[in-house]
């Protein structure tokens, strides 16, 4: 895109100066400076834990910052709650909505603006009609928010925000949860606000997508400004500015031949279950998965994907249908039943998964306490041993000692896949396997999944990141509602077509 | 034996009865839907109980008595709100332990101020009947000032208080949703607060309903578990307050039927003490049936801290 246009003054409408936050031991921002102008979108890449999410809460009240200034329209303003960023002329779109979810959108956007002992609904519904209109963006102000799509409820808070009459305006990760046509209709969206003169703050760690909406871009880098480069700076560079090297992604070998008669390890038939509120979330899915491949189960979030899964790991009763491990049936069978039958489970909840004030080493052995068991009780060196062994394996940094609830997100998930992958499952269920990782940790859990791929196991594959889905999958499925509503080899599956898929808005034949 | 009399006489005692735990349930509703759950309820309504009589028996007005209780529930929540919201203590452990200490307070004194060799009485508020020349049904309008106000005042306020002011829309988003609240420029500890006072001065009123209306004196155990049906009652409502107001008149016509069938020939067979535990076995039953997939307020019993 063109160039940035400051403001008529030259000011631009927000600078951070020497912007400092620690979280006890870990420097989140370290002296970062940063400036958007008016009419501009400027992103903020970096990986996870970078520290952009610190930074823009910073600005928004959120969190306060340890040492640095904030100016708006060239004044120092002291930044000390979201009310004192509002009333600056600051609105944020957080990651995790800050909408009320019982409440209607019009409730939701006289959140803290409704004055007086009476509350006037009315108004509130006309003001968030006005609102709707004068932005272009399309809501119904009787809609419990409870009800919406995630794109929608995005869309009820960046209304909130600009209803609000905000001059700058942040979005933490706007795409993380949208699908490819979703993306294009926000990116509309917020090109209008910037004809307007809105300065916007954008959140990612795609650098596609910053390269398509953002004038400049500035790069953090564990807590510290790596640089500001312009928006059309080259995908490598970004990526090399980001993680401080050039990034070696994982690649997926050469498919395994199949004879076209060869039984498949796990085999979900006709398969159907309930959500929650007793509603169908599965609805007679079938799927084949074979020695040595991965199928990948593509899906906007809450179209079943969480339920199956839920399913295949003994965590949910089937209504209908059936799924085996190598003959062995495994639907509404107990966890334990689903485990012996040669099924290793990594759910995509992982805190769920462990139990995070416990050792390191008494997690490692969670799925199989009765091997560990000696006449009196735990054999502790065994344990221990164990989880010497699988630390130095996969490279878990933490001592077999550390309760698990202290490590990092990537080294928790990596003493989940060490628990379950050690056992050399026959067959795999994985969901969201690198969900909140970083880049290095993310590509670690991807060469392992890969690794067991070339061991021969079956692997089922949950994840809402398309690109990780599409180098792992030997074939995609797409869930919608529920249906496999399209099935298709990774090479003919292009983002484009699997987000109409997962839109609902074509049935692959 | 059951006949016009009887009946009107029952429906009476159903609204006085009922009375105290309006107010304990009003009061518990508000502080809920700000997601702080207040177990000092049973002592905030006993400490109401105690300042309310004692100030209307050293006064010799009741209605200041009533005045001091309001002041005593407003301290009493704000000693919650200093312990959950300011210190971000465990809810439970607090409020338990504002029961405690608020009955042990009242108890000592009652030993200091009151305790003689005979029961310290007050003239309590008289009761009122717009329509005693209805004869038996006009029995049901025999009632205390502070009843018709729980009914038609506090019930439909609470009701207001909550859906149609700016101050309930803060109530419910701090306590479905703190983070969003404090987004949106709402004071997350401003409003809990706020709602732990007006709970504490609503269940102060309904103790204190007890000592300066229907016996005119203190003893000890006088809320007698009340407080707690009423955090029964709160569940039962799911968190609306005519639903609340409705399990506490199902509560009061059990507890009130049951005090008059120990006296009725005929029923003196039946264990008196089945008779008392009737209207507790109720709300067992009403909990079992309506507490299964309760709407909990989304940030109940959880602390509120900006990171």
């Amino acid at each position: 895109m063109g160039s940035a246009t400051p403001g008529a003054d030259g000011l631009p409408a927000v600078r951070l100066t020497g912007i400092t936050k620690r979280f006890g031991d870990l420097v989140a921002n370290d002296g970062v400076d940063l400036d958007v102008g008016r009419g501009e979108v400027h992103a903020l890449l970096g990986e996870n834990g970078a520290g952009k999410t610190t930074l823009m809460r910073i600005l928004y009240g959120l969190t306060s910052a340890d040492a640095g200034a904030v100016e708006v329209d060239g004044r120092p303003v002291t930044i000390r709650s979201p009310k004192d960023a509002i009333a600056a002329g600051i609105g944020m779109v957080t990651q995790h909505f800050s909408l009320v979810r019982p409440m209607t959108v019009a409730e939701n956007l006289a959140l803290g603006r409704a004055r007086g002992a009476r509350l006037d609904l009315e108004a509130a519904r006309r003001h968030a009609r006005e609102a709707s209109e004068r932005y272009g963006i399309a809501v119904d102000p009787d809609a419990r928010v409870g009800d919406l799509s995630v794109g929608e409820q995005q869309r009820v808070e960046i209304l909130k925000a600009l209803a609000r009459d905000c001059r700058v305006l942040i979005l933490d990760e706007p795409t993380a949860v949208l699908v490819p046509q979703e993306v294009d209709a926000l990116f509309a969206t917020l090109r209008r606000l910037i004809a307007d003169g809105l300065a916007i703050v954008f959140i990612s760690h795609k650098l596609g997508e910053v390269r398509a909406i953002s004038h400049r871009v500035s790069v953090l880098r564990r807590g510290v400004l790596v640089g500001t480069a312009p928006g059309d700076t080259d995908e490598k560079e970004l990526a090399r500015m980001m993680v401080g090297r050039p990034t070696f992604g994982v690649s997926r070998p050469d498919p395994i031949a199949h004879a076209a008669d060869e039984p498949a390890v796990l085999q979900v038939t006709g398969l159907s279950a309930a959500g929650a509120h007793g509603l169908p979330a599965v609805r007679d899915v079938s799927i084949a998965v074979r020695a040595g491949e991965i199928v990948g189960i593509a899906g906007v979030s809450g179209n079943g994907q969480t339920e199956l899964v839920e399913v295949l790991t003994g965590m949910r009763r089937p209504t209908a249908g059936s799924a085996t491990v190598g003959g062995t049936p495994i639907a509404g069978a107990s966890p334990a039943a689903v485990m012996a039958a040669g099924l290793g489970r990594i759910p995509e909840d992982r805190h769920a998964s462990l139990v995070l004030d416990l050792p390191v080493e008494l997690n490692l052995v969670m799925e199989r306490i009765a091997d560990f068991t000696g006449p009196g009780g735990l054999d502790h060196a065994a344990i221990r041993r164990n989880a010497v062994e699988l630390i130095a394996r996969f490279r878990i940094k933490a001592r077999p000692e550390d309760r698990v609830g202290t490590l990092s997100g990537g080294n928790i998930q990596k003493v989940l896949l060490a628990r379950v992958l050690a056992r050399e499952p026959r067959a795999i269920v994985i969901a969201q396997p690198t969900r909140g990782l970083d880049v290095g940790a993310s590509e670690y859990v991807r060469g392992e999944i890969l690794a067991r791929r070339a061991a021969g196991a079956a692997i089922l594959l949950v994840s809402e990141d398309l690109d990780e889905l599409l180098t792992l999958s030997d074939r995609v499925v797409v869930l919608y509602e529920g249906r496999v509503v399209g099935e298709m080899p990774s090479e003919k599956a292009d983002p484009e077509r699997l987000g109409l898929l997962m839109a609902g808005r074509e049935v692959a034949a | 034996m059951i006949d016009g009399s009887f009946l009107g006489d029952l429906a009476s005692a159903t609204f006085r009865n009922a009375t105290p735990l309006v107010y304990g349930t009003a009061g518990e509703t508000v502080t809920e839907r700000s997601g702080v759950l207040n177990l000092g309820i049973e002592g905030t309504m006993y400490v109401g109980a105690f300042t309310g009589f004692a100030v209307a028996w050293w006064v010799g007005d009741p209605l200041i008595g009533l005045l001091a209780a309001i002041v005593a529930g407003l301290l009493a929540g704000a000693v919650m709100g200093f312990l959950t919201v300011t210190l971000g203590a465990n809810q439970h452990v607090s409020g338990l332990g504002l029961t405690i200490g608020l009955i042990g307070l009242s108890e000592l004194g009652n030993r200091l101020l009151l305790s003689g060799s005979e029961l310290q009485k007050i003239q309590p508020f008289p009761q009122w009947n717009p329509l005693a020349g209805l004869g038996d049904i006009g029995l049901v309008f025999q009632q205390y000032g502070l009843t018709y106000a729980a009914f038609l005042l506090v019930a439909p306020a609470t009701w207001w208080l909550i859906g149609r002011t700016p101050f309930g829309l803060s109530l419910r988003a701090v306590g479905e949703n703190p983070e969003a609240a404090d987004a949106a420029g709402i004071s997350v500890a401003r409003t809990r607060y706020a709602a732990l006072m007006i709970g504490g001065a609503l269940m102060a009123v309904g103790g204190a309903f007890l000592t300066l209306a229907v016996l005119g004196a203190f003893t000890l155990d006088i809320i007698a578990g009340r407080g707690w049906v009423c955090l029964a009652l709160v569940i039962f409502g799911r968190w609306g307050i005519w639903r609340g107001v409705l399990g506490a008149l199902i509560f009061a016509f059990v507890y009130s039927l049951g005090l008059r069938l120990q006296i009725m020939p005929g029923f003196d067979g039946i264990p008196r003490e089945l008779m008392l535990a009737l209207p507790y076995l109720a709300v067992i039953a009403a909990l079992a049936l309506s507490g299964r997939n309760a709407p909990y307020p989304g940030a109940y019993l959880k602390p509120y801290r900006r990171s």
